[in-house]
């Protein structure tokens, strides 16, 4: 095992915020390059006319994911010391619903809106600042709500330790799930083409 | 120039080798609401220094012996997404100072609703624990099952509303 390289001291916080700083260049350099600084070209996969985004979101995923799982499988990374983000069922289905309706109205999502910005939009300017009144307000009114914050508590638990499946059928179960999605949004999206063609006719 | 983006499963595999390379040289993945988080902790704390310290909420990042919550790694990393999207931007001659609104909708309310928008993401992402970059993106790949939760729970709920905000964008 040699990484993830700063859970075995390799080098200490400052660097890590170097690297923190270099691989934001990269995230937001290629989520341009995908079109997700336009809200109209996110909210178009609502409306199936264009899928980009779940193509980009969900090749990202299995390149990441199958490649962290080859990693592990040679030895390379120690998967147990990657962060896990903690479960809390209810409160991250009720956030859930809170995300799906603001990019819906909104049209972008944070990441997302942070590139809008850089290249000069000023929808993604006046989402930003709502993002932080959100923020804001929720730090106000915590006290009424961290009852619901902490509830139903399940802890930093893999989708292998829940369904008691292995790591690896997973990875491949969600891999072909992706492949299907791909094949389905294709179709989908020429579809929709004939349909607006056939319409302005 | 070329405008056209990047072949959208090339893109994703090259976002999927930075999301690699960041879990396997740090251990944890990427983000964005976070950082907006420490922007919003840090001013607060900075107007009311008293008030930030005294919350539970904002307690928990300000205070004696606490690094200044700008001092994050999301914070670093957030400002890398700008100059990254910038600089793809610039590299496409994509940059211009427009307003993405649907034909149908006057640009003054299109704001409207992006603030609104962004209001219940602030909000929904904390009771998420991430947004769609740091919960679904990051935690998928990882086979969280908060990534997987968040991330129906997002994608389910906006294709089942879509049709009541389609005068917003078609």
């Amino acid at each position: 095992m040699i990484a993830p390289f700063f859970k075995y001291g390799l080098f200490g916080d400052d660097v890590s915020l170097v690297v923190a700083f270099i691989t934001g260049i990269g995230f937001g350099f290629f989520l341009e390059r995908g079109g997700f600084n336009s809200a109209k070209k996110l909210a178009a996969q609502f409306y199936f006319t264009d899928l980009t985004v779940f193509k980009v979101m969900f090749t990202a995923i299995i390149t990441a994911m199958v490649g962290l799982y080859y990693l592990s499988v040679i030895g390379f990374v120690d998967l147990s010391l990657v962060y896990l983000t903690p479960t809390f069922l209810l409160p991250q289905v009720v956030g859930g619903l809170l995300l799906g309706f603001g990019f819906v109205i909104g049209g972008y999502c944070p990441g997302t809106s942070c590139v809008a910005v850089a290249t000069g939009r000023i929808d993604a300017m006046v989402y930003l600042g709502g993002i932080m009144f959100g923020i804001l307000v929720f730090g106000e009114v915590f006290p009424l709500v961290s009852n619901f914050y902490l509830s139903t508590p399940m802890g930093q638990i893999t989708l292998p330790q829940l369904t008691g499946l292995p790591y690896g059928l997973l990875v491949f179960l969600v891999v072909l799930m992706a492949l299907g999605g791909f094949v389905g949004a294709e179709w989908v999206e020429k579809k929709m083409a004939s349909k607006k063609a056939g319409a302005s006719l | 120039m070329d405008t056209k983006y990047m072949n959208p499963y090339l893109a994703g595999f090259l976002l999927g080798l930075v999301l690699l390379a960041t879990i396997f040289i740090t251990g944890r993945g990427l983000g964005a609401s976070g950082a907006i988080k420490s922007i919003v902790v840090a001013t607060v704390d900075g107007i009311a220094s008293k008030h930030a310290e005294g919350s539970h909420f904002y307690g928990t990042y300000v205070g004696p012996g606490k690094d200044n919550p700008m001092k994050s790694w999301l914070v670093f990393e957030i400002f890398g997404v700008l100059i990254g999207g910038f600089v793809s931007g610039l590299a496409s001659d994509r940059m211009k100072f427009v307003t993405e609104a649907g034909p149908r909708i006057r640009p003054k309310l299109r704001w409207l609703f992006a603030a609104i928008g962004g209001a219940l993401f602030g909000i929904g992402a904390q009771f998420a624990r991430g947004c769609t970059s740091g919960a679904a993106l990051s935690g998928m790949a990882v086979l969280s099952t908060a990534g997987f939760i968040t991330m129906i729970a997002i994608f389910g709920t906006g294709y089942a509303v879509a049709y009541f905000a389609r005068k917003l964008w078609i």
